[in-house]
């Protein structure tokens, strides 16, 4: 099984499951695609034909609501007839195996698959085994990846810091359990950041992390001085007390995202967080809804990003 | 029933024998190398020119999956797997359901093989009731009837009195324990070693320490005990270090490596490879380099198959959802080839730890020429390689790191008590 499986000869996208080994120029196209459905968003007949007479499975065998229904409203922008398939509560208690979900769905003709599975890898073994023209997008699998949040996370920095070759940027929070940090951190390297740092205590790192091209900072206000962009992950309920954790008061008090700390990166430096947010856990209010907070923004832009990936397999 | 192996390399490590010579065979055993006795010149032949005929290999780890895991694999499909594999000995953990733990079980498995192929199978029992940790099994009675050693297979014992109870109660009988060092907390359902691949692709990771911990439990007790014990399939630096000094101090310790851990690291998982799923987990590069290195000074004593055969569905999974381990039968041999050549090592140093150093850990009367003994031999062709496909691995599980590969030595006989079990067709 190889990474390569999501370009085809031409070196175009045929699946999208991990932003590791994609080209700049893939990322790019993706996210000048993007900016041109941003309009169509804003207008009040929001809907084109791209994908008229598609169908789009949503396959989520983990619970979502945010990715799934931002999947949902790009499809059907795109024209595309969505079937949202909540496989966390019906074939898989019923035993029934993963590729005998794919393959059945397969046999009712579907387009494209968006998953989302709580196993490392899981939308690459999906994308191994599908028909040639099935397209594969990978909505989060395990801590492995969620190449669009990335993808959605550049578009923002695009808009907001324009250029990427000059930036700093500080990953926040609990690195080892997230797949938005890691496709983050590709995304970031491939598109010419020269300054990605990560910032944790050592029991929400994974080992050798620096070999990923990051960073490595225990102490938040010298891992946030000076960047230009500050990235907030989410802290799992379940791992905010135990193994990893004392506390979410002490999480906070070293960790959280508050005016002070911020104070430490450059003033025009933008806040942005993949959501759903623990405000006073990993983020103080004041932050997420003051001025260099970009986390609503971001919800709007995943549409736009999403359609551009949609399209873009649509037409490989 | 005579035969006569004529023109072909005999190499016997425990003999120190590395020259052609004819050897023949009669009743079962070997009765005279090198001059051919008078009642040899009509009987049947097999011409060995520029084949290696050595001692039958001796396996320390192979999963025949019976009693009831026959969905994975039959005593008749492993046991085919290992004839094509040269292997006419071999030691099966106690991992079976229900394990090894009760007489009647290891006698049925005897039983079972018996009527099969003849490779002499060994049963390790089960060192404590269903491999629960909690309650010793009848040793001596699984010794009688037939268990060579005893073992916890992979699973963990995590009440260290249980342990030290059993380890002291194994000794009585200057029984061996068979362990495999894993710390069960530290491993915490963990998938693949804990370093850059883990990291890259999200897996949930397996420190080293979850390893060395445990070995450094079992290498005090030994020094405590003095029971005799083997460690099974270790997978890093650290390990072969601390075996080393273990041995150093002269501790009762043997020690043995898969053949995936020989040639392979935690970068072949590529992309989720669930065929490099693998208890324990491949480590890193370093890691295999002092495995490599440990076999050859002797640190670690002998190459095992660690042959657990999968059926497709349970790799059909992602990564961590798959089944752990690797069909090793047929590879045992080809894989101890490729590394006793990139080593540099000869053909009869390379072969002692795949026949006379497992016999002596098992210590059965296996894994040598001598004249009388019996005639377990294995013939093969050291300059042909042959490709791991699906259809020329008989083993039921085809799954395996290798496939696809071009491998060196193909087995061209395999013979156990002077009959051929198995005979290359083309």
């Amino acid at each position: 099984m190889n990474h390569q499986l999501q370009l085809n000869k031409n070196g175009e996208l045929l699946h999208l499951l991990t932003i590791e080994g994609l080209p700049a120029s893939i990322l790019t196209l993706i996210l000048d695609t993007a900016e041109s459905f941003t309009g169509v968003t804003e207008r009040e007949i929001k809907k084109i034909p791209l994908l008229r007479g598609k169908s789009i499975f949503n396959l989520f065998f983990e619970p979502s609501t945010r990715t799934r229904t931002t999947f949902e409203i790009a499809a059907k922008r795109l024209s595309a007839d969505v079937l949202n398939l909540n496989i966390a509560v019906s074939a898989q208690s019923k035993g029934e195996a993963l590729l005998d979900t794919v393959n059945n769905l397969s046999a009712m003709h579907a387009d494209m698959f968006v998953v989302r599975h709580s196993q490392s890898g899981a939308a690459h073994m999906i994308a191994s085994h599908v028909k040639p023209d099935i397209h594969v997008i990978n909505a989060g699998d395990g801590r492995h990846a969620h190449p669009t949040q990335a993808l959605l996370d550049m578009f923002t920095i695009r808009r907001y810091k324009q250029d990427f070759h000059n930036l700093r940027v500080a990953i926040v929070g609990d690195i080892l359990h997230s797949r938005v940090a890691r496709s983050q951190i590709h995304a970031l390297s491939t598109l010419g950041v020269p300054e990605i740092r990560v910032v944790a205590p050592k029991t929400l790192l994974p080992n050798k992390v620096e070999r990923l091209g990051v960073h490595v900072y225990h102490d938040m206000e010298k891992g946030l001085r000076d960047v230009d962009v500050v990235i907030m992950l989410r802290l799992q309920n379940e791992r905010m007390q135990g193994a990893n954790l004392p506390s979410n008061e002490e999480y906070f008090k070293y960790y959280g995202l508050t005016p002070e700390k911020l104070a430490k990166a450059k003033p025009d430096a933008i806040v942005m967080h993949p959501g759903p947010m623990n405000r006073g856990i990993e983020i103080d209010s004041v932050v997420a809804d003051g001025g260099q907070s970009v986390i609503l923004p971001q919800v709007t832009f995943g549409i736009a990003v999403r359609m551009a990936v949609m399209s873009i397999l649509a037409g490989n | 029933m005579k035969l006569l192996i004529k023109n072909g390399r005999l190499i016997d490590p425990q003999n120190k024998l590395d020259a052609v010579k004819d050897l023949c065979i009669a009743e079962g055993k070997i009765v005279a190398i090198g001059s051919i006795p008078t009642e040899f010149t009509d009987c049947p032949v097999i011409d060995a020119k520029d084949w290696v005929v050595c001692p039958g290999l001796i396996d320390l780890s192979a999963r025949l999956r019976e009693p009831g895991l026959e969905y994975k694999a039959t005593l008749e499909s492993e046991l085919d797997a290992a004839a094509a594999g040269g292997i006419t000995s071999l030691a099966c953990p106690p991992d079976t359901d229900p394990p090894l733990d009760e007489p009647g079980l290891v006698e049925m498995l005897k039983h079972r093989t018996k009527s099969l192929n003849h490779i002499h199978v060994y049963p390790i029992g089960a060192l404590t009731q269903k491999l629960k940790g909690e309650k010793l099994t009848e040793m001596a009675e699984l010794r009688d009837a037939g268990c060579v050693a005893f073992s916890h297979a992979d699973e963990p014992i995590t009440n260290l009195h249980i342990l030290r109870q059993a380890m002291y109660y194994a000794s009585t009988f200057n029984f061996s324990v068979w362990l495999r060092p894993q710390e069960i907390n530290l491993a915490n359902r963990g998938v693949a070693h804990d370093g850059e691949v883990a990291t890259r692709l999200g897996l949930s990771p397996i420190p080293v320490c979850a390893e060395t911990i445990a070995l450094s439990n079992i290498i005090l007790l030994v020094r405590e005990i003095g029971v005799r014990v083997h460690v099974c399939r270790i997978s890093s630096a650290e390990s072969v270090a601390m075996i080393r000094t273990a041995k150093q101090q002269k501790l009762p310790i043997t020690c043995d490596v898969s053949i995936n851990h020989l040639h392979l690291s935690e970068m072949d998982i590529g992309f989720f490879n669930t065929n490099c799923h693998l208890i324990p987990p491949l480590r890193n590069l370093q890691d295999r380099d002092s495995l490599r290195a440990g076999l050859i000074d002797g640190t670690i004593d002998a190459i095992c198959s660690d042959h657990a055969p999968i059926d497709d569905d349970a790799k059909l999974l992602p990564f961590g959802e798959s089944e752990a381990g690797a069909s090793g039968l047929e590879l045992l041999l080809s894989l101890t080839l490729k590394w006793a050549d990139s080593m540099n090592l000869s053909l009869i140093d390379g072969l002692k730890v795949i026949t006379q150093i497992p016999a002596s850990i098992l210590a059965i009367d296996a894994g040598h020429l001598s004249l009388g003994a019996a005639a377990d031999i294995c013939i093969f062709d050291p300059e042909a390689y042959w490709k791991v496909t699906p259809s020329t691995l008989k083993s039921q599980g085809k799954n395996t790191p290798f496939m696809g590969m071009e491998l060196p030595g193909s087995v061209k006989y395999t013979l156990v008590g002077g009959n051929i079990i198995y005979q290359r067709s083309n």
